[in-house]
């Protein structure tokens, strides 16, 4: 049997692709730097009765729902100790991290007064949904860092090499970095079991978010049981976010995709997904809102879209087994249910936010989209970086002793 | 000597529960939230309202919001559209038709609420909003971080936000006037105003029992509710009305306060955080027992 181990891959930073996404990148900040500028009613289409838009709904909600492979990895492999998947941890670590340090970011462009962001540490209020998110998302994040820390540890113990007149602190760096590895090993499973309690609550509160909304949100997804829906659909978001991101990865370095790993997770999705349906399902029934599906709205059919391909149709895809041997089979059903989780969010957020005296209905402005692309092509491109310098990814190891360095399917 | 010890112990418990008691009122920060019997509310009367404006026009003065001069507000022909509260006028007047006689239409003034329970209030992130003595529900700019929360929570979509500003963007709605005026004993600025007292100033018990009267008295003229004694919990301004106050433009609302249930939600996850705790202590034993699992596994293939 082969064995896996992190290794930094060997390839070229810039590829076509890669300008392409600069490009967007820089468009994004372009419209960023309007929004520090002149504020943000001038680059989106917000108003007094739309206050939100896809700065928190994409960008926050769903950015969210989509890092939550970061916290499901880390409990089937270090909590549930399943050890075949210790291979997948790293890069669902990784999305986690770079996903919520996005969160943080699109939280902080969208607020008002962005440099008041660390009030909520020292001003607290109780029954705020919003305080709870805040605080719970704020310490994940330092969490992720910290379960990120031994990845940087293992890059540079043995290879600290600071450039001329630095040098002379090259030891004592490299001996800060063992005694900090060392720390980091004994107290890991504090920092894990704090992210999974984390996730579990900000995950939930989230969908608590618009309940106070009331009558202004649309029956169909205006449900107490909102916390409990949000967090079954993060669960079940979280491996197809892995699965679709590791086919990408092998595709874009030209590795051979982890075919049986990815197998067992996708065994593990169709359950889960399951449970969210059922209980999406069962709270229609029993709020009997499914009357509301009569009507043609945008309303109806987003939700109609929502549960159809978001839900139903990779359930079915991840119930068959022809698909399970296929990596392709498996990223195209993973992303069936991302964008499921994504289209749900945005419903949740936006399209069924309905304010009582709006003239015109919210649709967000082309600088809105820019920022939200932007910082997506932002953390691909991060998440390149990070794969290029770090041991994230994992490739099998021979006895050879250049083994480190070999690519698995590579040109080489 | 006893006497003394017992003195000495009464006179340092105090002092530490003083202290204590500071300390946490400095550390938590948490938003003022009191409910008092004698708190003030104002009553509109939508039928005698006559939609001279006077009151959009003295709010202006009052806030130091710019305005043009008051012979301008006469101008009826504003009335042509819905106007909502936003950050340059924190309460306008709007007109809808009476079905009864065409000339004499309806007037609404429009402006926050005052909620007893409000959802500004609980949504607010840093606890920016304080529900006063006298009623008023008040902003703190010294703690609003522009998250525009509150504007998702209020049931009457009333915060406006000043969306054009990149710095110190404030979150802008009517104030009952508190700092100038109501916590002095004064009136609300547009209570004063006002040229045929269709808003009155008082207790909102007093006011509750003026408007049943006034429906009592005029069965023809009004129809009989208050909008605000019991809409989301109730609210401090109250409004009478000849024509159903949904075809004025009110919302929909039923009678449970709009935080509640968040709330419940919010303090059943949260409760002494009990079930977090739990949640991390359940993990944590999974965690062991795996482990333990798989170390047994290994050393028995040895």
């Amino acid at each position: 049997m082969e064995n896996l181990k992190p290794t930094i891959l060997q390839k070229k930073f810039f590829t076509p692709a890669v300008i392409g996404l600069t490009v967007l990148a820089i468009n994004g900040i372009i419209f960023l730097m309007i929004r520090f500028l002149w504020g943000i009613g001038a680059v989106t289409n917000l108003n007094n009765q739309y206050p939100w838009g896809i700065w928190i709904g994409i960008d926050v909600a769903a950015g969210v729902a989509l890092a939550a492979g970061g916290f499901t990895t880390a409990a089937l492999g270090h909590i549930m100790h399943k050890d075949q998947y210790h291979a997948i941890i790293r890069p669902a670590l990784l999305t986690a991290m770079l996903g919520y340090t996005f969160v943080a970011l699109s939280v902080m462009i969208d607020l008002g007064r962005y440099y008041y962001i660390w009030h909520p540490l020292i001003m607290w209020n109780g029954s705020s949904v919003l305080f709870e998110v805040g605080m719970c998302v704020m310490i994940y994040v330092t969490v992720l860092y910290i379960e990120f820390l031994p990845i940087v540890t293992e890059r540079f113990i043995g290879r600290v090499n600071l450039p001329s007149f630095l040098s002379k602190f090259n030891k004592p760096l490299d001996k800060f970095l063992r005694t900090l590895d060392r720390g980091l090993e004994k107290t890991m499973f504090i920092f894990i079991i704090a992210g999974v309690v984390l996730s579990c609550l900000h995950q939930s509160s989230l969908g608590t978010l618009m309940v106070i909304a009331g009558p202004k949100m649309h029956p169909l997804w205006q449900t107490p049981v909102l916390p409990l829906l949000f967090l079954l659909s993060a669960i079940s978001v979280g491996f197809p976010m892995v699965i679709m991101e590791s086919y990408l990865t092998s595709k874009s370095f030209g590795l051979k995709p982890e075919t049986n790993i990815l197998s067992d997770l996708s065994n593990i999705v169709a359950p889960l997904l399951g449970i969210y349906l059922a209980f999406k399902i069962g709270d229609m029934v029993i709020r009997q809102t499914f009357v509301y599906l009569t009507e043609v709205n945008t309303e109806s059919i987003m939700f109609t879209l929502e549960i159809l391909i978001g839900v139903i149709i990779p359930l079915r895809m991840f119930l068959s087994n022809e698909i399970k041997k296929s990596p392709t089979g498996m990223a195209i059903a993973s992303f069936l249910v991302v964008l499921g989780v994504l289209l749900n969010r945005i419903n949740n957020f936006l399209v069924a936010y309905n304010p009582p005296y709006s003239s015109k209905a919210y649709f967000p402005s082309f600088g809105e989209i820019s920022v939200t692309i932007g910082f997506i092509a932002l953390e691909i491109l991060l998440f390149r970086f990070f794969v290029l310098n770090f041991p994230i990814v994992s490739l099998p190891v021979y006895s050879t002793p250049q083994a480190k360095f070999t690519i698995r399917g590579g040109s080489k | 000597m006893a006497n003394q010890t017992r003195r000495n112990f009464i006179k340092t418990s105090a002092l530490i529960t003083s202290a204590t008691i500071g300390l946490t009122n400095k550390s938590k920060a948490a938003p003022k939230y009191i409910l008092s019997e004698d708190r003030m509310g104002v009553l509109v009367d939508t039928t005698v309202c006559i939609g001279c404006r006077k009151c959009e026009w003295a709010c202006k003065v009052e806030h130091n919001l710019p305005t043009s001069a008051i012979e301008t507000y006469d101008d009826r022909s504003v009335f042509n559209e819905k106007r909502r509260p936003n950050d340059k006028a924190l309460t306008v007047v709007n007109e809808y038709p009476n079905d009864y006689s065409d000339k004499f239409p309806i007037n609404v003034k429009v402006q926050c609420m005052h909620c007893d329970k409000p959802a500004c209030l609980s949504a607010c992130i840093v606890g920016a909003f304080s529900k006063h003595e006298n009623g008023a529900v008040t902003w703190d700019t010294s703690k609003c971080i522009g998250c525009r929360y509150c504007m998702v929570a209020c049931p009457f979509q009333i915060p406006a936000f000043e969306f054009e500003k990149a710095l110190k963007p404030d979150i802008k709605k009517c104030d009952f006037c508190y700092e100038q005026r109501t916590s002095k004993g004064k009136l609300p600025a547009c209570v004063e105003i006002c040229p045929v007292e269709a808003i009155t100033f008082g207790r909102r018990e007093d006011l509750i029992k003026t408007a049943r009267q006034k429906i009592k008295i005029y069965p023809n003229r009004y129809i009989n509710r208050i909008f605000g004694e019991y809409e989301v919990g109730g609210t401090s301004w109250l409004y009478l009305a000849s024509k159903e106050f949904e075809k004025l433009d009110f919302p929909k609302l039923g009678k449970d306060p709009a935080p509640g249930v968040s709330e419940a939600i919010q303090h059943g996850i949260f409760a002494y955080f009990v079930p977090p705790v739990a949640l991390y202590a359940l993990l944590g034993g999974i965690m062991w027992i795996n482990k333990n699992k798989k170390s047994k596994e290994k050393e028995q293939e040895k």
